[in-house]
């Protein structure tokens, strides 16, 4: 047997440009409209060459904004300059978003001829009423049919994008969304409660008290229902906000949660690469600027500690159900996770929050819905 | 008294700013340094006078301050202006009384737009007594609403001084500046005094100064002071040597002597600010004087609260820090106490409210210690039915029901100066905080002063912040201290989780006390976060519960978002959440928000 010696990583690729911005969204991302878009996909192309040099991703992951809101001809070019920087035969998982009113036959054509694996498509909920309420520039008419487009195009791997605890959502809405999803049959679903961040629409709205939202006691209701729901249909829970069929979990979110590497490219996008996590410029002309006058974009570097290091093995593996394992923190950090952490596992094991089973950590399911209590409790300093 | 020094003293001038907040004291003050060019622009930061930080925020001056400037009028000739400031809020009157008594002259600064406030008056009136000349400066005259003439109509009116001569100024734009420095000189007497009488210095302030030992304030009435002297303090006769003797302009200036009519500081090795008690009067040791300066009075803290480090390791922190904020304090006192709820730490007197903010803002500012502190609490009188009596300061101490003959609290004075159309609404207000009607004044065809005997725990509560809101701002308020009076009142207990919390008992008065319960339980319901279990809060008056309401179960805080790898962020909220929590106290089992122990007594009596 061969050993593998070459360090996991992926690459993540930030497309900032969006034809409609959603009232929720906190995103790095522009209006396309005079965005120096060939300028952008030049920079990146650079930056990807750089990245490309020092080994080739097992997953790369295209995430936005709205990667198609990139014109044909803009995205089939971006697609060419992967090709030649990041596709090694060895990949493992190549991702795109979508969203349902740009994704078309001519770019899912293209995504096919590069070698995308998976598309992930921005739906939200199926109720015309909401997708309106929050910004949205489709109905749910649309999202149905482009996944039925995607799927007819031979795209199997596809994981749907919802939303909870949205304003004036009621779990009777709820409820229908999650049926009309599981009645397309991907086998993938990811679902995000709405979270109010600044600089959105909803934020500011709900500053000024114009905005409604359901309470933290329904919103708890949603997700146990949610939960429940979607493991009755075989898309078990695999992580706080993913849920998919035995084999189709995320590999590319996977590699955050068990705290691995990934190039992170484009502007805003963030990385950790060489045990340092960075951050690129977000403005798409600073990101141009400075990726023309240093190859790259990063604005922050931090050197991750062996304490960050530990903090972040617990915060970002717990978010998965499996939890972390016990074995693999003594062996990566050269000290018994007891020592470090065992009076806050005996707390929270007492508070019903965690629990350790085959030699692993994780959350307990009280632990799911207070998942920040447990995390925080890893945080050292 | 030679000649020189006879003209020297001529040439004096001692005068203070009396203004009410936010009417331009700071600046005008700014404007005379700048005349006398006592500083370079360059030196200058705006309100110079004002040190502290905490002073500068607020905008308010606590720690009282004097310079020395020399001032060349157009005439050639050169005068000393001596400019001493004062507080400006009724917490600390008695320093503005003693620091009045240093001067011979006060300028009253009256905003051009909002006219004569309550405590201004106030204040006018400690000058008047003072006997001091007062000089009306109208300020803001550049203000678009600016109206000088009603202003000039009011000072004469409801303070009865001339404003005939009054100055017309913009202290922001310099307006004024020359006619105010002329008036003055021409107005304001020279001291009077001997300088080879017995000394009698007014001490009208002091400092602790880690090197120096106590730096004391002091204007020389009568008699010369200089460095060897061996002076004594009236009050408590202590004797100390004197080192230095000096003034500042507003650098610090060392000098031979200080004599009659200088305002200056002297340091004598002395340890305590308790032993430079302002208003007291500093003589010599050998050749006292035969009496002290009028006026000199104890001061007595009004308002008490318990100080808890939220991190228990931090008491004797908390300890040290008390002790170096006492040395510059001579009003604050402190003395252990424990609490169930809050482990180990303090119960502070207080001579207001405003002075305990500002102690609790320093100990978290500059010595960085997270606190708890308990409502503040007045000193009851209770009579016990044996016989005896104690004072409370502490509402947990309060003796139960059964063992009380009776219960007296202190009272204020409290005059509130209104326009007529809000006196409806001003009665209905003192009617509700259990005030009696005393009488009313009127004080010109728009204005009433109205006079109520209030309970001074109904004042620390948020009597101030009605008054402002039902008056759109127009009310003004200043109080005395009244003596005590018997009252119905009754401990009321909180409970959390079923268990009582001493840090939250408060005195209540009977006839409020069902009202006070729930509006406390309700407000303790809003700030104190969900649990990971049901939390009831009640609100009990010995055995019975008066009130009641739950805190429902924490059911969900996990962050969703991905934020695309983005693990800076993730990792800032939890620590956000985390600090969070580090500022909260965990009694019993319930994590408890620092800002809820205030809220029993922030929130009102009925809203």
């Amino acid at each position: 047997m061969m050993i593998n010696r070459q360090v996991r990583r992926g690459a993540y690729i930030h497309i900032p440009f969006c034809d409609h911005i959603c009232y929720y969204c906190d995103f790095n991302k522009v209006f396309m409209k005079n965005q120096p878009v060939d300028d952008y996909l030049d920079a990146l192309a650079l930056e990807m060459r750089s990245y490309g040099a020092d080994g080739l991703p097992e997953t790369i992951y295209i995430g936005g904004g709205t990667p198609t809101a990139l014109n044909e001809k803009q995205f089939e070019r971006l697609f060419i300059d992967i090709k030649h920087y990041l596709m090694s035969p060895s990949i493992k998982e190549f991702t795109v978003e979508a969203n349902p009113e740009s994704l078309n036959e001519a770019k899912l054509e293209i995504m096919k001829r590069f070698g995308v694996t998976r598309l992930s498509v921005g739906v939200q909920t199926f109720d015309n009423h909401l997708l309106k309420k929050i910004g949205r520039a489709h109905e749910a008419k649309d999202a149905e049919d482009a996944i039925r487009l995607a799927q007819e195009h031979g795209f199997d791997n596809i994981t749907l994008d919802l939303m909870f605890a949205l304003p004036g959502q009621t779990e009777t809405v709820l409820h229908e969304s999650l049926e009309r999803a599981l009645s397309l049959g991907t086998p993938h679903i990811s679902i995000y409660s709405l979270q109010l961040e600044p600089k959105t629409i909803f934020y500011n709205r709900m500053k000024s008290g114009s905005l409604k939202l359901p309470g933290e006691d329904i919103e708890a209701d949603m997700y146990g229902q949610i939960i429940l729901e979607l493991e009755k249909h075989g898309l078990h829970h695999y992580e706080i906000s993913n849920f998919a069929k035995p084999g189709y979990e995320g590999i590319h979110n996977s590699m955050y949660w068990h705290n691995e590497e990934y190039y992170g490219i484009g502007a805003g996008a963030h990385g950790y690469w060489k045990g340092v996590r960075y951050a690129n410029a977000g403005p798409v002309k600073k990101y141009i600027e400075h990726v023309r006058e240093q190859g790259n974009a990063r604005v922050s570097e931090h050197e991750v500690t062996v304490t960050e290091k530990m903090e972040e093995e617990m915060f970002l593996g717990l978010r998965l159900m499996r939890g972390v394992s016990i074995e693999h923190f003594n062996e990566k950090f050269g000290r018994p996770i007891e020592q470090i952490y065992g009076k806050e596992i005996e707390q929270l094991k007492a508070q019903g929050l965690l629990h350790e089973r085959d030699d692993r950590l994780a959350l307990t399911q009280k632990g799911v819905f207070l998942g920040n209590n447990v995390f925080e409790a890893f945080l050292i300093s | 008294m030679s000649e020189k020094q006879g003209t020297r003293q001529s040439r004096i001038r001692n005068f203070s700013i009396i203004a009410h907040i936010d009417h331009g004291k700071s600046t005008l003050a700014d404007r005379i340094l700048e005349a006398t060019q006592a500083l370079t622009q360059r030196e200058m930061k705006a309100q110079t006078l004002d040190a502290m930080d905490l002073e500068r925020e607020r905008g308010i001056t606590i720690k009282l301050n004097a310079v020395e400037l020399n001032y060349t009028a157009p005439d050639g000739e050169t005068y000393i202006f001596h400019l001493i400031d004062t507080p400006g809020h009724v917490d600390f009157s008695y320093e503005v009384s003693r620091s009045l008594a240093a001067c011979e002259g006060a300028l009253l600064v009256v905003d051009a737009a909002q006219g004569v406030e309550a405590q201004t008056l106030a204040n006018v009136y400690l000058a008047l007594e003072n006997n001091l000349e007062i000089i009306p400066v109208i300020n803001k005259i550049d203000l678009p609403n600016a109206d000088p003439d009603r202003v000039k109509q009011e000072i004469e009116d409801v303070i009865g001084l001339d404003a005939s001569d009054a100055v017309l100024a913009s202290a922001k734009t310099g307006i004024g500046t020359d006619e105010i420095l002329a008036q003055i000189i021409e107005k304001i007497p020279a001291p009077a005094g001997d300088p080879d009488a017995p000394l009698q210095a007014l001490i009208f302030d002091s400092l602790y100064d880690a090197y120096r030992g106590v730096v004391v304030y002091i204007r020389v009435v009568e008699g010369t002071v200089r460095v060897g002297d061996q002076i004594k303090m009236m009050a408590n006769g202590k004797t100390f040597e004197v080192l230095e003797v000096g003034v500042s302009t507003p650098k610090i200036e060392n000098r031979e002597e200080l004599s009659v009519g200088d305002v200056g500081f002297l340091t004598a090795s002395i340890k305590s600010v308790h032993d430079t008690q302002v208003g007291d009067t500093v003589t010599h040791a050998e050749h006292p004087a035969d009496k002290p300066l009028p006026g000199y009075r104890k001061m007595n803290p009004m308002v008490y609260c318990g100080l808890y480090p939220i991190d228990t390791a931090r008491y004797e922190d908390l300890r040290e820090a008390l002790g170096r904020l006492e040395l510059n304090d001579s009003a604050l006192q402190y003395e252990p106490e424990t609490s169930e709820a809050l482990g180990f730490g303090f119960r502070c007197g207080f001579l207001g409210l405003l002075h305990m903010d500002i102690v609790q803002e320093r100990l978290e500012r500059e010595f960085n210690i997270d606190l708890i502190a308990t409502a503040p609490s007045v000193i009851y009188n209770v009579k016990l039915t044996d016989g005896s009596s104690v004072r409370v300061g502490n509402p947990s101490e309060m003796p139960e029901r059964k063992y009380i003959a009776e219960v007296e609290e202190p009272y204020v004075k409290a005059t509130i100066m209104t326009p007529n159309d809000y006196v409806g609404a001003i009665m209905e207000l003192c009617q509700r905080k259990r005030g009696e009607f005393q009488t009313m004044e009127y004080l010109d065809a728009n204005r009433t002063n109205v006079i109520y005997d209030l309970p001074l725990s109904e004042i620390m509560y948020d009597f101030f912040d009605i008054l402002k809101s039902s008056t759109k701002g127009y009310a003004s308020l200043d109080y005395e201290m009244d003596g005590y009076r018997v009252s119905d009142l009754l401990k009321m207990d909180i409970l959390l989780n079923g268990e009582k919390v001493d840090a939250l008992s408060v005195v209540v008065h009977q006839e409020f006390a069902y009202d006070r319960g729930k509006a406390i339980v309700e407000k303790l319901k809003e700030l104190i976060p969900r649990q990971q279990f049901e939390v009831p809060i009640q609100a009990a008056i010995g055995q019975k519960i008066i009130s009641r309401s739950t805190i429902k179960a924490l059911r969900k805080n996990v962050l969703a978002k991905c934020y695309g790898g983005d693990v800076s962020r993730k990792r800032k909220l939890l620590e956000k959440q985390k600090a969070g929590k580090k500022r909260m106290k965990a009694v019993g089992s319930v994590e408890v928000p620092q800002e809820a122990f205030m809220s029993v007594f922030r929130m009102s009596h009925d809203d």
